[in-house]
């Protein structure tokens, strides 16, 4: 292996990538082929580095110096200045936040603190030695040479981790259910298909740190009894697609995965399984169809999937982010992670906060965060200083708060974070206007299977587009509401139990904006045309 | 579904010769319909009527149960599209940051609605569900290229890239 005096470390996060880090990196490259330094310094392609705004940003190591805004004009310069003659260039460096390390560069605007996004930035997701190089492997390499399966379960258990997908289940108590399961073909699922507006963070993780997913998996296989692996991932999502199954055969021909793995006499394999654009495959039981070849359709419960899921068999189904955490737990012991967040809610949450904030991206923090530290402390707050008007949290499908709320903490026991979206809402927009756009995402994504969300899906949003069309008639509120409890109660599966809820958590908040639309058809921000019904989209 | 060769643009190899071969690299088994469609769709750009009834014979599927399955997923198409297809974010992150002001924009410059393909078969306009792109809203994606943080006066410049490469 070449030694290399010098890293400079590119980010390729997404909003990089729009402002050109890719045509950066290739000028780079070049570059320093032209000067003859490729022997002498690496480019080394990494996950987002968590200060996008002012992309496209690269690092240069062993300094650690930070630079931002770099344009394919600058290329030269930096190659020619920083990494021949050692001369820092003070007008790219970025100021706010240097630091001698990328993650730290990312926490000292605030109380972020990585563990499942702690490679994220500051290695090559597509280098499985960089990924060994900072520790990676060594759980797995534990857990399957000087662990049984039961001490696995015990020290999942004992971290208290729960399910970071929204329904927040104890990840320890799922595994021991499967364990216990009778079955033969014990299957273990990522859910990668990270469909609900506003989230973005599994992206990060498989774009970032595939290897942490796959290692994970086969932690959890070994835990289980499972010999195969799935990750069910979005068709939208190529770069992770293509990162994640990079990983996988590395991995193999490692000899990570495959055969008796480490001479422990476990077998194990992963396969990447692209879904084709469907919301509710989301949903665990509707993934697993999926899955098997059919349309994404919810299937009655219980069963529950540990007992019975793919083809009948019992099957663990695990968020990205939950999985992520796995490694971390194993290596770093039950304890040490039980010691992050607070009594109730262990370890960290990733929050993706978006929409009328100053700088959207994705935030690690420790539960008992307030939701003021995320949304103001590291977001930047409202655009435009503006002020708030409300959050969904977690996306449509979650609940609605208005700034009343702004210093609750994060935590299941306070204010449960969901799946970590935050869509924040400034006071210029209406509310009728959001969740009229709400129930269209969920009309549109309704399966169809179950009466009370195909049919209620598609009356709210009958009824919200009414309302915004001036339409709208005294009794509806009311209407709107127990419509909304009755989904709640009825509907097969998440996707219409949880439909109305931004709607039913915000009526109490802004029930005068609603009235205004409702019974004097007006609109208060100007936001709806109030014409009568006339011109509204007939979907 | 008459149509047998894709009219829309010469990449699509829309005969059986462009996906029979891919069809027959599947294993036979039920399980593997998704990723068989998902194949086909990328060697003929489409799911045609015929594509389907080979997959349903080569998997030992009942043919509704492909069709139910290839109509209910928005990535797959049963009619030709466009060689470029347009998605626009419509979920309430982007929908916050004006994509009806991008939606516009799109319908300006390339001239047809949503759910429409341009007449020379370039382009196909979609309003979709989230892309997972919220942290760089409004955001579209031109086939597998991502465009964020738009503003209406973009659109044209993206389009140009595209008008080049094709005449």
């Amino acid at each position: 292996m070449p030694f290399y005096r010098a890293h400079v470390l590119v980010c390729n996060g997404t909003p990089c990538i729009l402002k050109g880090s890719r045509a950066v990196q290739t000028a780079l490259v070049d570059e320093i082929k032209k000067k003859g330094l490729e022997n002498e310094i690496k480019v080394v392609e990494t996950g987002c580095l968590g200060i996008s705004e002012v992309g496209p940003v690269m690092v240069v190591y062993p300094e650690g110096i930070t630079y931002c805004g770099v344009t394919v004009n600058d290329v030269p310069t930096i190659v020619e200045e920083h990494l021949l003659k050692g001369r820092v260039v003070e007008r790219l460096v970025y100021k706010e936040r240097t630091a001698s390390h990328v993650s730290a560069a990312a926490a000292s605007r605030s109380r972020e603190q990585r563990v499942v996004l702690k490679n994220v930035g500051s290695i090559d997701p597509t280098s499985i030695e960089e990924y060994i190089a900072v520790g990676g492997y060594e759980a797995m390499g534990k857990a399957l040479t000087q662990m049984t399966p039961l001490e696995v379960i015990k020290a999942v258990k004992d971290s208290g981790l729960r399910g970071r997908g929204g329904a927040a289940f104890p990840t320890g108590l799922k595994w021991e259910l499967t364990a216990d399961a009778p079955g033969e073909n014990k299957t273990i699922v990522c859910n990668a298909d990270e469909g609900e507006p506003g989230n973005f963070k599994d992206r990060l993780i498989l774009e970032g740190d595939p290897h942490s997913i796959v290692e994970a998996m086969i932690i959890a296989g070994y835990a289980i009894g499972a010999n195969k692996g799935y990750v069910y991932i979005r068709g939208e999502y190529h770069q992770s697609v293509s990162h994640l199954e990079r990983a996988i055969a590395v991995a193999r021909e490692m000899e990570l995965l495959g055969e008796d793995i480490l001479g422990s006499r476990f077998n194990f394999d992963i396969e990447v399984f692209k879904g084709a654009g469907a919301y509710i495959c989301g949903e665990e039981t509707a993934l697993l169809e999926s899955l098997e070849g059919t349309r994404g359709e919810s299937r009655m419960k219980p069963p529950y999937p540990p007992t019975s899921g793919l083809h009948g068999q019992p099957t663990v189904i695990n968020n990205v982010e939950t999985l992520a955490n796995i490694p971390q737990i194993i290596a770093n012991g039950a304890e040490w992670f039980a010691s992050i967040g607070t009594e109730k809610s262990k370890g960290t949450k990733i929050f993706s906060p978006c929409g009328d904030v100053l700088y959207p991206g994705v935030y690690e923090v420790p539960f008992g965060t307030t939701m003021r530290e995320v949304i103001y402390e590291m977001a930047g707050g409202i655009k435009s200083g503006k002020d708030l008007k409300a959050v969904l949290i977690g996306g449509p499908s979650g609940i609605c708060i208005s700034k009343e709320d702004l210093d609750r903490q994060f935590a299941f026991e306070d204010l449960p974070p969901g799946a970590g979206a935050l869509i924040v809402i400034d006071e210029d927009k209406c509310i009728v206007d959001i969740m009229q756009n709400c129930a269209k995402f969920f009309l549109h994504e309704s399966c169809g299977q179950c009466v009370p969300c195909r049919e209620g899906t598609k009356r709210l949003y009958e009824l919200f587009t009414w309302w915004q069309g001036g339409a709208g008639s005294p009794g509806d509120l009311a209407l709107a509401q127990s419509l909304g409890d009755v989904m709640s109660v009825s509907a097969k599966c998440g996707l219409g139990q949880f439909a109305a809820t931004a709607f039913r958590t915000s009526l109490p908040l802004f029930e005068e904006e609603y009235r205004a639309h409702v019974v004097d058809r007006v609109c208060p921000s100007g936001v709806c045309k109030m014409n009568n019904g006339c011109e509204s989209e007939v979907v | 579904m008459e149509q047998k060769q894709c009219s829309c643009c010469k990449s699509h190899q829309g005969t059986s010769g462009g996906y029979s071969e891919v069809i027959r690299s599947f294993e036979r088994k039920p399980g593997n319909l998704i990723p068989a469609l998902h194949a086909v769709q990328a060697a003929a750009g489409y799911l045609s009527e015929e594509a389907m009834l080979e997959v349903a014979e080569w998997l030992n599927v009942p043919v509704s149960d492909v069709y139910g399955t290839a109509t209910f997923y928005t990535l797959f198409a049963t009619k030709p599209k466009g060689k470029y297809i347009v998605r626009l974010c419509d979920s309430p992150p982007c929908h916050i940051e004006g994509s009806n002001t991008i939606m516009a924009a799109i319908t300006e410059e390339l001239g047809i609605k949503p759910g429409e393909t341009t007449e020379d078969g370039n382009f196909t306009f979609e309003i979709v569900s989230c892309l997972g792109l919220c942290g760089v809203a409004p955001a579209i994606m031109v086939n597998e290229d991502v465009y964020g943080n738009l503003s209406p006066e973009m659109i044209g410049d993206i389009f140009l890239k595209y008008r080049k490469k094709e005449s």
